[in-house]
């Protein structure tokens, strides 16, 4: 049966994808830009693999990779929230920084080996035919995404806190005036995204290649940003979407094992390519509107 | 909130001017506390970075030659960033103007002529700006976030690349190794002195400066570009076309990296290779804001970057330093231009000072 490692693989493809999206998700429907996603994941995936070889754990290795995250967001967060710099510049310096960083951490440990995280198999469930693997065979940090996927669409569709934070994404200026904080709230947001893209980064190195090497993102980062303007800024779409370029980045690696006489650089570019035809095909039929109303401008409040 | 804004009436000047100082003292200081977390005297280290590469006049060319990209995609860069569109795929746009001028060298330099060179200079310019116009074009006429597909565009023109080098455009007798054929002399950039390692490229660099000085200061279509940049509704009712307005500062910061590209192909590398760039595409936005995307700025600026690229070199082979200091120092750069470009337009209390301030007021 080829179909199930297929999906499997499509699976855990997916999966950094979505964590990251979700949590920049959450920060750009209060309102902040953050394209420094791909630095935060980066860190996230060599604190989190250096935390992991040291210790041995690969729950304290996801740990350190969030407060990779958070750490790096943190920054953001002064630059933008505290000094009202521009969000753009702030999220590139961010990456670059991150890419450094995460080079200098990890620099001793390229080489290193460790077994990925474990499976977590559902006594019973998991040895169902076909399905079981698929859905109760996973890796934690799988579970955690379609946790996080359902607890964040709850969170903004269902809670109060959830209201005011997208009210705030769309006129800070009115949340302000009714009380609300909208600095601290978009803190949180942006704390967040960090600990999302932090995970995502640390699923790479402890679940998806169980190893290290430097730029190991190569771009999810930016996929995941533009995972989130596909999905229009709904969560479960931005799923769908991850499923999907899962599914590209597996079948473009498939498609080279076979040797389909393309050449195999075209394959690899076949993401970055289908992320550029997403981007217009989405944007073509909801315009420049669709996003948070005051998505990427800083907002001082006058006391 | 620990720290509280307050609006200037006006800009400060003196901030305008002291801001890209103060940040680049304080990456000094970051470097210094960088090298000694890794155990590296700071001092010594801090002379390695920044004083060896500026005291030989062999380096200081070097610094010229590294300067150069830099600037020129950098000019690019301000126009762009200036008019309000966010190119950051000049990374992409360099290595495409680097394959269709490298092209053009592969194609005709046996001929030997004396048009080899120039042809090669304008197709390169031609490449990166052809490239640049397709996030333009996806933004202008479908609303495509020109940020994330200029970025995309990256990671294709390093794919593109690296088939090219390694597929159709191998050098045949080259052992395997995925490079092109060295370029002959009709393709290189002449020196500007013998034995030195400066090349005529250099020159377009102070070149393009002027240009941009001119044409965002004197010309019309300059003018506009700042206004659908600061105000794009006065730009409209003022009957700017913002959609012309925004291709034109994508192939204008397009065509500058791809002749930036073929300036380094056919200068200091001298042939077609998988990497072609220590990133410089990306470091050219550090540049533009260094600089506080104002052309002469920019010149400084680069030089700066150019020092940090150099240094970092330096820094590798005598203190064994990783070269991602030099990547972690170039964030940080950009962090602190970015903050202290706030204390231009506001004043900052800490501690909730402010308060205390209005009450001593009252």
């Amino acid at each position: 049966m080829l179909l199930e490692p297929l999906l499997l693989t499509i699976i855990t493809a997916a999966t950094p994808l979505l964590v990251a999206a979700l949590g920049e998700l959450v920060v750009e429907r209060s309102g902040v830009l953050n394209l420094g996603v791909e630095g935060m994941m980066v860190m996230g995936a060599s604190c989190g693999f250096v935390v992991a070889i040291l210790t041995g754990s690969s729950i304290l290795g996801a740990l350190a990779g969030i407060g990779a995250g958070m750490a790096l967001a943190a920054v953001f967060a002064l630059m933008t929230l505290g000094f009202a710099a521009n969000q753009v510049a702030s999220g590139l310096a961010l990456t670059i920084f991150g890419l450094g960083l995460s080079g200098l951490i990890g620099a001793d440990f390229v080489g290193a080996r460790r077994d990925p995280a474990p499976k977590l198999h559902l006594a019973g469930l998991s040895d169902l035919p076909f399905v079981g693997p698929i859905l109760f065979g996973e890796d934690g940090f799988v579970y955690a995404s379609v946790a996080l996927l359902l607890g964040v669409s709850w969170f903004l569709w269902r809670t109060r806190t959830g209201l005011m934070l997208r009210a705030i994404g769309d006129n800070p200026i009115s949340a302000h005036a009714l009380g609300h904080q909208v600095l601290r709230v978009r803190l949180l947001a942006i704390l967040f995204g960090g600990g999302c893209a932090g995970l995502a980064g640390a699923y790479l190195s402890l679940g998806y290649t169980p190893f290290w090497v430097r730029g190991m993102t190569a771009g999810r980062g930016w996929i995941a940003l533009a995972l989130v303007v596909f999905s229009s800024w709904i969560p479960w779409r931005l799923a769908l979407g991850a499923y999907l370029f899962g599914a590209v980045t597996i079948l473009q690696l498939y498609a080279q094992g076979y040797g389909l006489g393309v050449p195999s650089q075209l394959m690899s570019a076949l993401p970055y390519l289908a992320t550029i035809l997403v981007l217009v095909a989405i944007s073509r039929s909801h315009g420049r509107g669709a996003g948070p109303a005051s998505l990427g401008t800083p907002f001082v409040p006058d006391h | 909130m620990l720290i509280e804004l307050e609006r200037r009436s006006a800009p400060s000047r003196i901030m305008m001017l002291a801001s890209p100082a103060i940040a680049v003292a304080l990456t000094v200081v970051t470097a210094a506390l960088l090298l000694a977390a890794i155990g590296v005297d700071p001092v010594h280290g801090l002379g390695v970075y920044f004083i060896a590469p500026l005291s030989t006049g062999w380096s200081l060319q070097e610094l010229a030659v590294k300067a150069s990209p830099l600037v020129l995609i950098a000019v690019g860069l301000a126009i762009c960033f200036r008019a309000n569109s966010w190119n950051i795929g000049a990374e992409g746009q360099y290595l495409a103007g680097a394959m269709l001028g490298g092209w053009f060298a592969l194609a005709y330099q046996t001929a030997g002529a004396w048009w080899v060179l120039p042809g090669m200079l304008l197709l390169g310019a031609l490449g990166g700006m052809l490239y640049a116009l397709i996030p333009a074009a996806l933004r202008v006429f479908f609303g495509a976030n020109e940020i994330l597909t200029s970025l995309m565009l990256v990671y294709v023109a390093q794919f593109g690349l690296d088939y090219l080098v390694r597929g159709p455009w191998r050098d045949p007798h080259g052992f395997n190794f995925p490079q092109t054929v060295a370029f002959e002399p009709a393709a290189t950039m002449p020196l500007l002195l013998a034995g030195g390692r400066l090349h005529w490229g250099v020159l377009l660099a102070p070149l393009a400066v002027a240009v941009a000085i001119v044409f965002l200061g004197a010309t019309l279509r300059g003018f506009e570009l700042r206004v659908v940049g600061m105000a794009p509704r006065a730009g409209r009712f003022a009957g700017f076309d913002v959609r012309r307005d925004i291709l034109l500062a994508f192939a204008v910061s397009g065509a500058l990296a791809g002749l930036a590209g073929i300036i380094e192909v056919a200068g200091p590398i001298g042939q077609l290779l998988p990497t072609l760039s220590p990133g410089y595409g990306f470091a050219a936005i550090i540049v533009a804001f260094l600089g506080r995307l104002n052309p002469i700025g920019i010149l400084l600026a680069g030089l700066i970057l150019a020092l940090s690229y150099l240094g970092g070199e330096q820094a590798q082979i005598a203190l064994r330093v990783p070269l991602d200091l030099t990547i972690v120092l170039q964030g940080a750069l950009l962090f602190y231009v970015l903050a202290c470009d706030t204390f231009i337009l506001y004043r900052l209390h800490l501690f909730g000072g402010r308060r205390k301030a209005v009450q001593r007021a009252a």
